[in-house]
C-alpha cells in the first residue's frame, strides 16, 4: 500500500500554532514531523530592562499557564540577587501555582482533550437513567442524577437536531475509534459543561492574590498582596473564607468528577496504554518548594531523570548536560548545523529556509520548525505530568506511589502502560488529585502563620537597585503543568544583560537532531501508532493532546539584527 | 443559511423563545439585561430595550482568528462574569471558528471557517486576538501554511466589523516592545477599510468583550470609542479617578514600600509605581473574575496595560509617575494625552496621537487628524 501524506494544521484545542505532518501506511503512522509555526522573540526584548519587570514580560509568553513564567522569572531574579522571600509569599505562590495546575489540567481534560475520546453525538442515544446509575456508581457527585443528565441530553438533542454544531462542526463524530457507551458519553458531556462554570470560580484564587486572571500580578521579593485581617483592603478574614471555599470546591470537583471520569473513560481505552509511548526518557526539575526554593529536599514533586523506562533508578538532573541542536530548525550556528550547544554558549540566529508561504508540505524539508531540539546527554527527553509522576514513583514518593498504584489497580494493568498516550493523560489526573488535596494543607499553613502574627509577604532588603552587586546571575526553575521550565537571568548595573527561558514545549515538540532522533511528539506518533482514516486523524489528536501542547512557549532569542544576544550560565 | 451554534437555536426562534426553551426565566434574562446596562454605562431604563433587541435579533456569525499571541485573551473571555447567560451571549453570536475550543482540526477546521465566511459574507463579526508579524514576509506566524497577514486580510474582507481583543491585536503588545524582533503590529495597521474596536488590555476583562457584542446587537452599531478605538463605556475614565484607594492619594497617604504599614492599611500605590493616573480602564468598576478583585485592590500597582505600547511607555513598572495631580476627573485620554508620558522611550506615540473621540463609524475621519505631540520629553530624562 502506498504511503499517504497527512497534514494536520492547525492542531486545535491547544495553546498556539502547531502543525503535524505524517506518512501513513496500512493504518499506521510510519513517520511524523512536528512543526512550530510561531516565533515571538520575547527574551531579547528583555535586554536592558529592569529585572523587577521581567516577570510581567515573560508571563506573556503564555496566557494559559499564566503564572508559570512569572514565578520562574521572580525566582531567577531572586536567585541572582540572593533574596529569600518570606514563608507566606512562598506558600501563596504554591497556592497560586497549585490552582493553576488544577484548573489547567481540568480544562485540558474536558475542553481540550475529551472530544478525542468522547463522542458528543453518541450521548444523544444514552439512557439517562442508566447514565445516572453509572455516574452514581463511580462518584457521590450530586449532579450525576437522572434528572440532571436528562436535562443535559434534552439540550443536546435540541442542539444537534437543529443541525447547528458551532464549535462542534466537522468533529469526527461516529469515528470507529470512539469506544464509550452512550451513557458514559452523556456523563462526560454533562461534566464538560459543569467544568466551564467550575473553572471560572476556582481560578479566582489568582484574583485574590494577584488582582486578576489571566496574568495575575507577582513581585520580586515576595507577593504584593498584603495581609491584615482587620483591614477592608487586604487579605483579610473575608478573603480567607472565600479562598477556603474555592479550595474545597476545587478538591470536590477533582475527586468526584475529574478523577472518576478519567478512570472510567480510561477503562474503555486500555489499548492506548500500548500506543504512543515514544521517547523512553523522562525529565522532572521538581516543583512546589515547601521551604526555601533552593532547598531541593523540600520539593513536593521531586527532581530527577528516568532513562530507558527503567523505574529502578532515578538519575540526578544536571542542567550542564543540556545541549540544543538545530539540524531541523530554522536557525544557523557558527560551527555548523551538526553541533549541539549548551544554552550557556547558545546561538539563536534565525535562518528561515522553508518554502515561501502559502506552503503545502514541510516534510520534504530538512529544516521544518522554529523549535530547537534540546537533548540531555544526547537523548531526547519527555517533560510534563508523566515525567513528574514517574520520577516520584521511582523515588518512592508516598503520595505518588499510592495514587499511581490505585489507578493501575482500578484499571487492572501494570506500570508498563504508563509509557503511553494513556499514561500521559492518566498522570495528569494523578497529580491533579494530589495537588487538590495539598491545597488545603498550604492554605492551613498560611492561616496558621497569620494566627501567630506572621503576616510578612515581601522582603524589602534588596528591592532598591542601589543594593545590588554590579553583576549578578541567577537561575529560576519551575516544573510547570506542561513540564520542566528554566529561566536564566544575568544582571549588570541594575539592568538585564541576558535572559533565557528553556521551556517544556521545546523539549516535547523538538524536531529531529543531527543523529536523526525524533522529538517526543514525533517519536510518539511513530510508536505503534494507528491512523485508520487519514481524512479524520483523531488518533493523531489523541497523542498530541496527551502532551497538552503550549506552543507560544517555543520562542527563542533574537536581537534586532537577528543575532544571538544571550548566553546562559547554568548553575 | 442557518448560522451554526454551540446550542440549538433554530432559525425559527427568537432569542427570547430560545431562552425560555433553555430554561432561562424571564426574570433572569431581565436581570442580565440590567447588569449589561450597568456594564455599558447606560441608564437602567435601557434594560428593556436591550432585552427587546436581544430577544428579536438574529445571530451574527463570529469568526475568531488567533494570531501571534499567548491565548490569554481567550482565557479571559472564558471567565466572563455572568456564566450561564454570558455563555449564552457568546453562543448567541455563533462561534463558528475558534481554535482553542473547536472539535475539528486541520482541513476540517479550515472548511468550517470557509463555509461560515461564505454563508455570512458581509455580516459576520471578526474577532482577532494576537498581533500580525510583518518582517520576513510574515514567516513568524503561519497557520495551515498561510501567514497571519494573509489570513486576517481574507477574514476581514467579508466581515461587518472587527473586535481587536487584547493588547496584541490593539498594537502588537509584548512582542512589539523594543526592538520588536518580528515586526509585530496590531489589526489597525493592516486593515484599513473596516470598523475596528480595540478591546484594550493584557488581557482585557472578558465582560468588556461580551458587553461590546451586546452593544452591537442592541443598538445596531459598535460602541462609541476614544481616539484609541476603545469603547467609551469601558475605557472612558482614568483608573485614578475611579480608584478605591483615591481618597488616600488625596490625603497624601502612600505605600512607600511593599508590605509596609501603609500597604497593610490599603493606602495609595502611587509611590511604588502605579500607572493608574494615566491609564484608562474599566478595572476599578468592572473588576476581575466575577468582581472578585482587581490589580490595585490586590495590592499591586497598575502597569497600564490598556494603553498603547505600555511595555515601553509604562516601564519601569515600579518607577513613580511624574507630576500627577493636576488633572480633573472629567478629562479623558484624548485631552490629557502625552502630558503624562513617561519612560525612556523616544518616538512612541501616546494616546495624544489621536485627539478626537468618535464613534467607530467615523474612525476614518479620526485617522485624518494630524498627529501631534506624539513625542514628549521624558521628565525623568
Amino acid at each position: 500500500m502506498a504511503k499517504t501524506r497527512v497534514v494536520v494544521d492547525p492542531i486545535t484545542r491547544i495553546e498556539g500554532h502547531l502543525r503535524i505532518e505524517a506518512q501513513s501506511e496500512n493504518g499506521k503512522i510510519s513517520k511524523a514531523w512536528a512543526s512550530s509555526t510561531q516565533f515571538r522573540g520575547i527574551e531579547t526584548i528583555l535586554t536592558g530592562r529592569d529585572p523587577r519587570d521581567a516577570w510581567a514580560f515573560t508571563q506573556r509568553i503564555c496566557g494559559v499557564c499564566t503564572v508559570v513564567h512569572a514565578i520562574a522569572s521572580c525566582r531567577a531574579v531572586e536567585d541572582a540577587l540572593d533574596i529569600k522571600i518570606p514563608a507566606n509569599a512562598n506558600t501563596i505562590r504554591n497556592l497560586v501555582h497549585g490552582m493553576q495546575f488544577i484548573q489547567d489540567h481540568v480544562i485540558h481534560f474536558y475542553h481540550l482533550h475529551a472530544l478525542d475520546w468522547v463522542d458528543v453525538v453518541s450521548a444523544l442515544s444514552a439512557d439517562p437513567a442508566a447514565a445516572a446509575k453509572i455516574g452514581q456508581s463511580i462518584s457521590p457527585w450530586p449532579n450525576n442524577g437522572e434528572s440532571e443528565l436528562r436535562a443535559v441530553q434534552t439540550r443536546l438533542k435540541k442542539f444537534v437536531g437543529g443541525g447547528q454544531l458551532g464549535i462542534f462542526t466537522n468533529g469526527y463524530w461516529g469515528h470507529p475509534a470512539y469506544k464509550l457507551p452512550p451513557e458514559v458519553n452523556l456523563l462526560a458531556v454533562s461534566h464538560y459543561l459543569e467544568a466551564l462554570d467550575w473553572q471560572r470560580d476556582v481560578i479566582r484564587l489568582h484574583t485574590v492574590f494577584g488582582g486578576k486572571n489571566p496574568h495575575p500580578n507577582f513581585l520580586v521579593g515576595g507577593m504584593a498582596s498584603a495581609i491584615n485581617i482587620d483591614s477592608t483592603a487586604t487579605i483579610n478574614a473575608e478573603r480567607i473564607a472565600d479562598l477556603m471555599g474555592m479550595v474545597t470546591r476545587a478538591r470536590a470537583f477533582v475527586e468526584q468528577v475529574y478523577w472518576p471520569d478519567l478512570v472510567a473513560i480510561a477503562g474503555f481505552y486500555k489499548e492506548w496504554g500500548a500506543i504512543g509511548g515514544g521517547v523512553p526518557n523522562f525529565l522532572a526539575c521538581g516543583e512546589f518548594p515547601e521551604g526555601d526554593v533552593r532547598d531541593l529536599d523540600t520539593l513536593y514533586f521531586p527532581r530527577g531523570i528516568i532513562l530507558d523506562k527503567d523505574l529502578t533508578k532515578v538519575h540526578e538532573y544536571d542542567p550542564m548536560k543540556v545541549r540544543e541542536f538545530i539540524h531541523s530548525s530554522w536557525y544557523e550556528y557558527g560551527k555548523g548545523d551538526s553541533v549541539g550547544l549548551h544554552p550557556y554558549e547558545g546561538e539563536t540566529t534565525p535562518k528561515y529556509t522553508g518554502p515561501k508561504p502559502p506552503w503545502t508540505y514541510l516534510q520534504d524539508e530538512t529544516k521544518y520548525t522554529w523549535m530547537k531540539a534540546p537533548r540531555y546527554e544526547g537523548r531526547a527527553m519527555q517533560v510534563g505530568p508523566l515525567s513528574r509522576m514517574l520520577v516520584g514513583y521511582a523515588s518512592g514518593h508516598k503520595d505518588i506511589k499510592e495514587l499511581v498504584g490505585e489507578a493501575l489497580g482500578k484499571l487492572q494493568v501494570g506500570p508498563e502502560v504508563l509509557f503511553s498516550t494513556l499514561g500521559r493523560t492518566a498522570a495528569r489526573g494523578i497529580e491533579t488529585v494530589l495537588l487538590a488535596r495539598k491545597m488545603e494543607q498550604w492554605l492551613g499553613e498560611l492561616n496558621g502563620r497569620i494566627k501567630n502574627g506572621d503576616v510578612a509577604t515581601f522582603t524589602k532588603a534588596k528591592w532598591e537597585p542601589s543594593s545590588w552587586p554590579a553583576k549578578a546571575e541567577g537561575y529560576g526553575y519551575l516544573d510547570a503543568p506542561r513540564g520542566a521550565l528554566g529561566h536564566w537571568v544575568q544582571i549588570e548595573n541594575g539592568k538585564i544583560a541576558r535572559y533565557q527561558c528553556v521551556v517544556p514545549s521545546t523539549w516535547n515538540c523538538s524536531p529531529r537532531d543531527a543523529e536523526g532522533q525524533p522529538g517526543p511528539y514525533e517519536a510518539s506518533l511513530e510508536d505503534n501508532h494507528p491512523l485508520v482514516d487519514p481524512e479524520r486523524p483523531i488518533e493523531i489528536l489523541r497523542t498530541i493532546h496527551s502532551y497538552d501542547p503550549c506552543m507560544a512557549c517555543g520562542v527563542h532569542v533574537l536581537d534586532a539584527e537577528g543575532r544571538e544576544v544571550v548566553e546562559v550560565k547554568v548553575q | 443559511m442557518i448560522t451554526p451554534s454551540a446550542y440549538a437555536w433554530t432559525e425559527e426562534e427568537t432569542l427570547g423563545q430560545h431562552l425560555i426553551s433553555r430554561g432561562v426565566s424571564r426574570r433572569d434574562f431581565m436581570k442580565f439585561c440590567g447588569e449589561m446596562a450597568v456594564v455599558l454605562g447606560v441608564s437602567g431604563a435601557t434594560a428593556p430595550r436591550i432585552a427587546k433587541a436581544l430577544e428579536t435579533v438574529k445571530r451574527p456569525s463570529v469568526i475568531w482568528l488567533q494570531l501571534q499571541e499567548c491565548t490569554g485573551c481567550v482565557e479571559s473571555v472564558l471567565r466572563t462574569a455572568n456564566p450561564t447567560i454570558g455563555d449564552l451571549v457568546l453562543d448567541v453570536v455563533s462561534l463558528d471558528y475558534q481554535h482553542t475550543l473547536m472539535a475539528a482540526a486541520g482541513t476540517a477546521a479550515e472548511k468550517a471557517k470557509q463555509s461560515a465566511m461564505a454563508a455570512n459574507k458581509g455580516s459576520y463579526i471578526l474577532v482577532v486576538t494576537g498581533s500580525i508579524p510583518t518582517k520576513e514576509g510574515g514567516i513568524y506566524t503561519v497557520i495551515g501554511g498561510r501567514t497571519a497577514q494573509d489570513l486576517i486580510k481574507e477574514a476581514a474582507d467579508g466581515c461587518a466589523a472587527i473586535l481587536a481583543v487584547g493588547a496584541c491585536a490593539h498594537f502588537g503588545s509584548v512582542q512589539s516592545a523594543r526592538p520588536n524582533p518580528t515586526g509585530a503590529v496590531g489589526v489597525r495597521d493592516i486593515i484599513k477599510n473596516k470598523p475596528i474596536v480595540n478591546i484594550a488590555g493584557c488581557p482585557p476583562i472578558g465582560d468588556v468583550v461580551t458587553a461590546t457584542v451586546v452593544h452591537y446587537l442592541t443598538f445596531g452599531r459598535l460602541p462609541a470609542v476614544d481616539g484609541e478605538g476603545r469603547p467609551l463605556f469601558a475605557y472612558g475614565k482614568r483608573i485614578h479617578d475611579q480608584c478605591t484607594r483615591r481618597a488616600h492619594f488625596d490625603a497624601g497617604q502612600f505605600v512607600e514600600s511593599f508590605d509596609d504599614d501603609s500597604a497593610r492599611k490599603g493606602y495609595c500605590l502611587y509611590s511604588v509605581g502605579c500607572k493608574g493616573p494615566e491609564t484608562f480602564s474599566p478595572c476599578p468598576i468592572f473588576q476581575w473574575n466575577t468582581r472578585t478583585s482587581w490589580p490595585i485592590g490586590a495590592g499591586h500597582p497598575c502597569i497600564g496595560c490598556t494603553e498603547p505600547h505600555f511595555w515601553d511607555t509604562m516601564t519601569p513598572f515600579y518607577g513613580r509617575l511624574p507630576n500627577v495631580g493636576g488633572f480633573a476627573v472629567e478629562q479623558r485620554a484624548d485631552t490629557i494625552g502625552a502630558a503624562l508620558a513617561i519612560g525612556a522611550v523616544a518616538g512612541i506615540a501616546t494616546h495624544a496621537a489621536a485627539t478626537v473621540f468618535t464613534q467607530i463609524r467615523r474612525r476614518k475621519a479620526t485617522q485624518q487628524v494630524p498627529e501631534s505631540a506624539t513625542e514628549t520629553e521624558n521628565p525623568n530624562g
